[in-house]
């Protein structure tokens, strides 16, 4: 961040600070949700996109991008990422991570509890398992992702849920903070929150009246029903039920068919064919919805420690994705099944839904669904099932009925009853006989106001009444800032600005610096045994608070795999360290243009009584990435080469550089024969004619700089560096002009 | 309730209707089941459904649960928390937002109360 407009700069960390301030001023820069620009046609890089959008100014591709020139094709679908650490400000670094790597939508996951809140929370205290939803932490974190959405380019879509016994004010206050999405599914209180059904759906007329006013997105809370059920697939049509429920009361309300997104969860995971269950539910749900949007969500129904387990599961539900439909896609992090999701796990959730989806572009046009046999007959039968299920809620005499005779999450697969059902009572639950009557007088004077209102005859709008309400004057909106004193963000702020400022260093996995590794062990022991092994090892290791997270059997008796977390006791300080520099490189086509007008020849050798090749064949070998790729004509001239000849050989080719590499180093042998080129040029005096280049695994830069050459390359050179630094000093030389031919 | 898979038996009378007339009969139970849950929505309210009234006439939420609070206690939420106000505004004939935060604060309730109560029904 920079100046005093707010503005991120790639190479900077967010100001969060900065964010803070002046929060009360702040006002959203627009209402409702905002697609994606899908692209029907795309040339990327060397390939043709099917599936794409309006490509992002600043990302990180996928690691294999470098083969393909660093393209980063964005998929079609909006693509979102749950981000829930119980501390927003440390949210919206993760945020922005998530940004650059492909999401659009961020789903910020409520604190344990909101949801029997009766009333808004204020402030930013800590939550547990997700943040508490408040005015000012949603100014925040949209004027966050204003900033996040100018820097990658691409609007960002922020959301949470209007759901709870506080549904109505809460959808208030998404609209007048810009909210662009939000769970709404009295269903969802009802079966899973128990909030009582009669306050649930009075409650959600009104929210969800106003959710449409702003341009909301809902997603609905069907996919909860594959979380808890003991067999996910069996309660496919119950989902269908619980989505048209939403989908009928919410189009009733008001609201737009295309802003309405039922969530759907592909329903069951390997080792179960799930393909075979999964894709017939899905081609059944997109068929009987036509017109609805679909948010595709991940499963986590069976999802426990093994993040490879879960990634291939969600590997295949995105299959199901791209082989029927999706408008939004859901992430789910792969350590969900281990902890609260932590941050780089959110970027690898986002990868993974890039990746597939990318990796898949174009399917449609290679394969199709088949319309009749399995799958006909499959769509036909959940269709069917789920008409009967509605048809005896009618008979049962109505919805509250249903519930309160425990219809609902039944693990039968219905017509089948298991008698399992959850069973709410129609006067009990969070919030029972708080719902009354309007009466004939019942009045309110603000705009987007479900249910009866008597208004006085003649006024163009209701809140005219009383000279604008906030969702058309704004400024109207009342802003606190902080209720608790010890309980608030700038407290926690504090402690990490005395860490910060003091140079200290930790790695962290969720919040600023707490501490957390990972590590990875195997032990040729039974489970029980490695993973009494592992904690004791990592005690052992001076580390704090040793958790196994994961453990794989790879055989009883033979080994088991695992995952520990822990904390780690000590800091580093950032001045201690030492950072290598980094060279800087010239472009590939740079590097080809200089040489093509100049051209430019180097004389190689292994020097001494040295026969490794190796490296310098990596340097000089086209097919390894070497120099002579950019065109450079290099002279091999072999392993144990007398540095004479080399310097011979050079003169005889009238080279721009000469390229030595030593390997063996006992008795300094190494620099010996660095000094040894470069005092032969001299004697020769053709010391200015020449680059003189040094190598080897022991060699450094300033080791062969002291030798008198004009560089050194050690480990982990690659022949874009040699090649890079070659053209930049022959122009240099050329420039104070010394040296060259 | 335990019931054995009767699906056979129960879909004998969807088994001639088309896939499209399925679908119908799906959409239009779905709306029959959600339509008397409409109706109570429409005229019923909530504390939470007045307090949203009150944020948007521009009240803090800690006005809002106050005030939504003194109309519980005194069966009054029925008439409108919005309502409410305006009414105590026009007893004291100041502006509606000084007149709502008088109430927050525990004043007035009984001249609102009786100038409510006496409201013709």
């Amino acid at each position: 961040m920079s100046g005093n407009e707010l503005r991120l700069s790639p190479n900077e960390k967010m100001d969060i600070q900065k964010i803070l301030e002046d929060l009360e001023h702040y006002r959203p820069r627009r209402k409702g949700w905002v697609w994606r620009e899908k692209v029907a046609f795309q040339k990327i890089g060397p390939f043709e996109y099917r599936n794409t959008s309006k490509g992002l100014e600043r990302s990180v591709p996928l690691p294999a991008a470098k083969y393909f020139g660093g393209i980063d094709p964005q998929p079609d679908f909006t693509i979102t990422t749950e981000i829930a650490s119980g501390r927003f400000e440390d949210d919206l670094r993760r945020m922005r991570m998530a940004a650059w790597h492909g999401a659009d939508h961020m789903m910020v996951i409520r604190t344990a509890g909101q949801s029997h809140i009766d009333g808004l929370l204020e402030g930013t205290p800590e939550g547990v398992g997700g943040i508490p939803i408040t005015r000012k932490q949603l100014r925040a974190t949209r004027k966050a992702l204003d900033l996040i959405e100018d820097e990658v380019g691409r609007p960002i879509n922020l959301h949470s849920y209007v759901s709870g016994v506080a549904g109505p004010e809460i959808a208030v206050l998404f609209a007048e903070e810009g909210v662009n999405g939000a769970h709404q599914d009295p269903q969802y209180n009802v079966l899973y929150r128990n909030v009582n059904m009669v306050r649930s759906f009075v409650d959600a007329a009104c929210a969800k009246k106003v959710m449409a006013s702003a341009g909301m997105v809902q997603i609905d809370g069907a996919h909860n029903a594959n979380a808890t059920a003991r067999e996910a697939w069996k309660v496919m049509p119950e989902l269908l039920v619980q989505h048209a429920i939403n989908c009928a009361f919410s189009t009733m309300v008001g609201m737009p068919k295309e802003n309405i997104a039922l969530s759907t969860v592909p329903p069951t995971a390997p080792p179960a064919p799930c393909l075979a269950l999964d894709l017939p539910y899905a081609v059944a749900l997109r068929w009987l919805f036509s017109g609805y949007k679909i948010r595709a969500q991940q499963n986590t129904r069976y999802i426990e420690s093994d993040m490879r387990e879960a990634t291939v599961t969600h590997v295949l539900n995105l299959l199901v994705s791209r082989l029927t439909s999706a408008d939004i896609q859901s992430t789910i992090t792969p350590d969900e099944g281990r902890n609260v999701p932590w941050h780089y796990n959110n970027i690898a959730a986002v990868d993974t839904a890039k990746q597939v989806l990318s990796g898949l572009d174009s399917l449609k046009e290679l394969v199709e669904v088949k319309r009749d046999g399995l799958i006909k007959e499959r769509v036909r039968e959940l269709a069917e099932r789920a008409v009967l299920f509605l048809e005896e809620i009618k008979e049962k005499g109505g919805y509250f009925n249903a519930v309160a005779s425990g219809f609902f999450v039944d693990s039968g697969y219905y017509p089948e009853r298991n008698g399992d059902g959850i069973k709410r009572d129609i006067d009990g639950g969070v919030g029972a006989g708080t719902v009354v009557p309007r009466d004939p007088g019942y009045m309110a004077p603000v705009c987007h106001h479900f249910g009866y209102n008597k208004l006085p005859e003649g006024l163009s709008k209701p809140c005219d009444l009383i000279g604008g309400c906030t969702l058309c004057s704004p400024e109207k909106i009342v802003f606190i800032d902080e209720l608790d004193p010890q309980d608030n963000v700038e407290t926690r702020l504090e402690k990490v600005r005395k860490e910060k400022e003091a140079g200290l260093i930790r790695p962290e996995v969720q919040w600023a610096g707490d501490g957390y590794i990972t590590m990875t062990m195997f032990f040729a022991e039974p489970a029980d045994v490695a993973e009494a092994a592992a904690i004791a090892t990592a005690l052992k290791l001076g580390l704090e608070e040793p958790l196994v997270i994961h453990k794989g059997l790879m055989h009883p008796a033979e080994g088991t795999l695992i995952e520990l977390k822990a904390r780690v006791p000590v800091t580093v300080r950032r001045d201690e360290l030492e950072i290598p520099e980094k060279p800087e490189v010239l472009s590939p086509d740079e590097i080809r243009e200089d040489v093509r007008k100049n051209p430019m020849t180097v004389v190689a050798a292994t020097v001494g009584e040295d026969e490794h090749s190796v490296g310098m064949r990596e340097i000089i070998d086209i097919k390894h990435g070497g120099i002579e790729g950019f065109g450079i004509r290099a002279v091999y001239l072999g392993t144990s080469v007398p540095v004479e000849k080399v310097v011979n050989a050079a003169i005889e080719h009238d080279a721009d550089a000469i390229l030595i590499s030593t390997i063996i180093t006992h008795a300094d042998i190494h620099k010996k024969n660095m000094e040894r080129l470069h005092k032969l040029c001299v004697e020769k005096g053709v010391r200015d004619r020449f680059i003189l280049v040094g190598g080897g695994t022991q060699v450094t830069d300033e080791i062969a700089k002291s030798c008198g050459l004009d560089a050194g390359f050690g480990r982990g050179t690659k022949g874009i560096h040699v090649a890079s630094f070659l053209v930049k000093r022959r122009s240099e030389l050329r420039k104070r002009g010394e040296g060259g031919k | 309730m335990e019931r054995p898979d009767d699906f056979e038996k129960r879909r004998e009378h969807l088994k001639a209707l088309s896939d499209e007339e399925l679908k119908e009969r799906f959409w239009q139970l779905a709306e029959e089941i959600v339509r008397p849950l409409y109706d109570l929505a429409w005229s019923h309210t909530s504390p939470s459904i007045e307090r949203s009234v009150l944020l948007r006439m521009g009240f803090s939420s800690l006005e809002a649960k106050a005030i939504v609070s003194g109309l519980e206690k005194r069966g009054l939420l029925g008439k409108g928390a919005g309502r409410a106000v305006l009414e105590y505004a026009a007893i004291t004939g100041t502006h509606y937002l000084g007149a709502g935060k008088a109430l927050s604060e525990g004043k007035g309730w009984e001249e609102l109360s009786r100038r409510l109560g006496g409201a013709p029904r």
